[in-house]
């Protein structure tokens, strides 16, 4: 007799399976990094308080953690959108980086002109640099059906060779000993700081406040009740009349934006001048918020904070155990991983299946 | 003409890592699946086979290691996908992702490590030869070995009886798990070679074209090697000829410097990507030329269960 587990197609997929497979991700991660921290020749126990505990251990840290979490939540929102309805936008890094260049390139227009309206207009610009680098594979999508996944990454590079252009030569600091960065920006171009003291500014808000909008976007708006019918049963949406070029169009630009408002949060938060990077990966990091956080607004404000804690705790580690912080990428992949296999569950059960063999 | 001899064999040696990952990608497409995880995977090729040659001093050591390590991450993708029936797409781009962040981990210890790299071949006679032996003969081993698997691939894919079931599989998987054949255990196959074939391109760039590690230093070419198979229409053929065009477009940056032309050093860079970009949109805007010859299952999971 020989017995196998085999998948059972659920009738309708498992709401309770959706929401705890991030939870076995996570367990399963920690249980992965034990195992690696181990093989390092250090203590789990330490290592994992020194990632996940020390960093929090400060009023400092739980700044840091609302600040990084910001651009991680407001990204994955806007992606989200995207995603439900199979719009697969993951150049948000790129998106980015264009975000900066656009806010930036105002920043560095208004240098000294001391100007109130100077931040409305940079974060106003920064959206639109994101959007702009968005419409590009929402345009050769829509007009010659070339695929959204490896035309918006292409993008990453090449904006990541814009900025290294600019910052080389025609926005290079005059005063900064050649380095290849802009000039800080004025006081009034930067995002007023909200907790003394600590470097989180009003970015937290913005990004708040636009996951609220999502929410609202996705649950109460004709269009975004259509999108979430086109990612669920295109056919069906193609029968309704819904427009799949809009679909397109509307979850890219969406999230163009979002990370275009993201890359000038950077540039006028935290790093407070144009570099050749504007980000460490947030783009990329973006993506597994949105899956961990099940394409759900609350749930990616959740998952962006365990992200935010990665990166966090990579930095703790490097600092407390001489760990090195490239770990925090490594973890971040794992997650994924785990969590869509985990998700398995959610359309299909295991079935333990007894078969007698005939000999 | 010297140049032009001279740019003929860096074109044919640049070419070599897309030509690999691009057959490999176009075996595991051909059976129906999507992985787009080449870059990850050809980032992990990269620094197993450097690690492994670095401590082993033997280039050969490493470069099976790499095959071996790529392999092993197309095993994660195919477990989860084939055996768990996740999305392809998004379990693609985890594993990309989780590539990037395992090489950059694992290759810490090694950046500015030198390696003996991997010996060219100088074939006695022919690689003196003018014009021809510069061109094609005295290259690193690798490239006659991308060159041999292309025949290959060509071979087995439409002169072999494992091609047809193989091809079967990828446009029709319910028609072929009917007729008796394992679906899931073709595909296992088909995802292992496509992540071995990574492996080897990863393995080539850092034993032998490049002799080093450097972080993220596949710079997008498993992407590219993803648009490549769409832009051959799934024909290895094409993905030869795409691949040394492309080849000889990323060397445009280092030939334009060498022949004094003033234009900043990040436009040239650009080349690549936005060649692809343009290519892609190019050959994808007769979309029913594309669903003709795209595997009809391609992306879609199978649960034989039905």
């Amino acid at each position: 007799m020989t017995m196998r587990i085999e998948l059972e197609a659920r009738p309708t997929p498992s709401r309770l399976a959706g929401w705890f497979s991030p939870i076995a991700a996570i367990a399963a991660t920690v249980l992965v990094g034990c195992i690696l921290f181990s093989a390092l020749g250090r203590n789990p126990w330490l290592a994992l308080h020194a990632f996940f505990v020390l960093p929090l251990a400060t009023p400092y840290g739980l700044a840091e953690l609302l600040l990084k979490a910001s651009p991680l939540m407001l990204i994955a929102v806007g992606l989200s959108i995207g995603y439900r309805a199979n719009v697969w936008n993951i150049g948000a890094e790129g998106q980015l980086t264009m975000g900066a260049i656009f806010g930036g390139g105002v920043a560095l227009l208004l240098h000294e002109a001391a100007s109130a309206l100077a931040l409305p207009v940079m974060l106003l610009a920064g959206i639109i640099g994101g959007m702009a680098w968005a419409a590009i594979p929402a345009w050769l999508r829509t007009r010659f059906n070339a695929n959204e996944i490896l035309v918006s990454l292409m993008l990453v590079y090449v904006a990541a060779l814009v900025l290294s252009l600019l910052v080389h030569g025609p926005w290079r600091d005059p005063e900064g000993f050649n380095f290849p960065q802009s000039r800080m920006f004025d006081d009034a171009a930067l995002l007023p700081i909200l907790w003394p003291e600590t470097r989180l500014n009003a970015g937290l808000l913005l990004a708040l406040a636009t996951v609220a909008a999502a929410w609202v976007f996705v649950r109460k708006s004709l269009a975004g009740f259509q999108m979430r019918v086109a990612g669920l049963a295109p056919a069906a949406a193609n029968y309704a009349g819904i427009s799949a070029k809009r679909t397109v169009w509307l979850g890219m630009l969406i999230g163009g934006a979002c990370a275009g408002l993201a890359g000038i949060n950077e540039a006028a938060g935290p790093v407070g001048q144009l570099q050749p990077s504007m980000s460490p990966g947030y783009g990329f990091a973006a993506i597994i918020v949105a899956f961990v956080g099940r394409l759900h607004p609350v749930g990616i404000v959740f998952a962006s904070l365990l992200l935010s804690l990665l990166y966090l705790g990579g930095e703790s580690a490097q600092v407390n155990l001489a760990l090195p912080s490239a770990v925090t990428g490594l973890f971040q992949g794992t997650l994924l991983l785990f969590l869509l296999a985990a998700d398995v569950l959610i359309h299909y059960r295991l079935r333990i299946v007894r078969r007698v063999s005939v000999a | 003409m010297d140049q032009v001899v001279q740019l003929l064999a860096l074109t044919l040696a640049a070419g070599t890592p897309l030509v690999l990952a691009a057959l490999g990608e176009l075996v595991t497409e051909k059976s129906g699946v999507l992985n787009l995880g080449v870059e990850g995977m050809m980032l992990v090729g990269a620094v197993t086979s450097f690690a492994i040659a670095a401590t082993t001093q033997s280039p050969w050591l490493g470069v099976a290691a790499g095959i071996l390590a790529g392999a092993a991450m197309a095993a994660i993708f195919a477990t989860i996908t084939l055996s768990l029936l996740a999305n392809q797409v998004a379990t693609g781009l985890a594993l990309s992702l989780f590539g990037i962040g395992l090489s950059a981990f694992v290759g810490l210890d090694f950046v500015s490590v030198v390696i003996a790299p991997l010996p060219s071949l100088a074939i006695a006679g022919l690689s003196d030869m003018p014009v021809l032996g510069k061109v094609l003969f005295g290259h690193n081993p690798l490239v006659y070995l991308s060159l041999a698997l292309f025949l290959a691939i060509h071979w087995f894919l439409y002169h072999s009886r494992g091609g047809l079931i193989l091809r079967a599989v990828g446009e029709s998987p319910q028609a072929a798990h009917a007729i008796g054949y394992r679906v899931v255990a073709i595909r296992y196959a088909a995802v292992l070679f496509g992540g071995a074939c990574a492996g080897l391109a990863g393995a080539y760039l850092a034993v032998a074209y490049n002799p080093s590690w450097v972080e993220g230093m596949t710079a997008g070419r498993g992407w590219i090697a993803l648009a490549l198979v769409v832009f051959a229409t799934w024909k290895p053929w094409r993905v030869l000829v795409g691949a040394y065009l492309f080849g000889g477009v990323t060397l445009l940056q280092f030939q334009a410097q060498a022949l004094g032309v003033e234009i900043p050093a990040q436009f040239l860079s650009m080349l690549p990507y936005i060649a692809t970009i343009v290519v892609l949109a190019f050959i994808s805007r007769d979309a029913a030329m594309i669903r003709m010859n795209a595997p009809a299952s391609l992306g879609k999971p199978f649960h034989a269960d039905g």
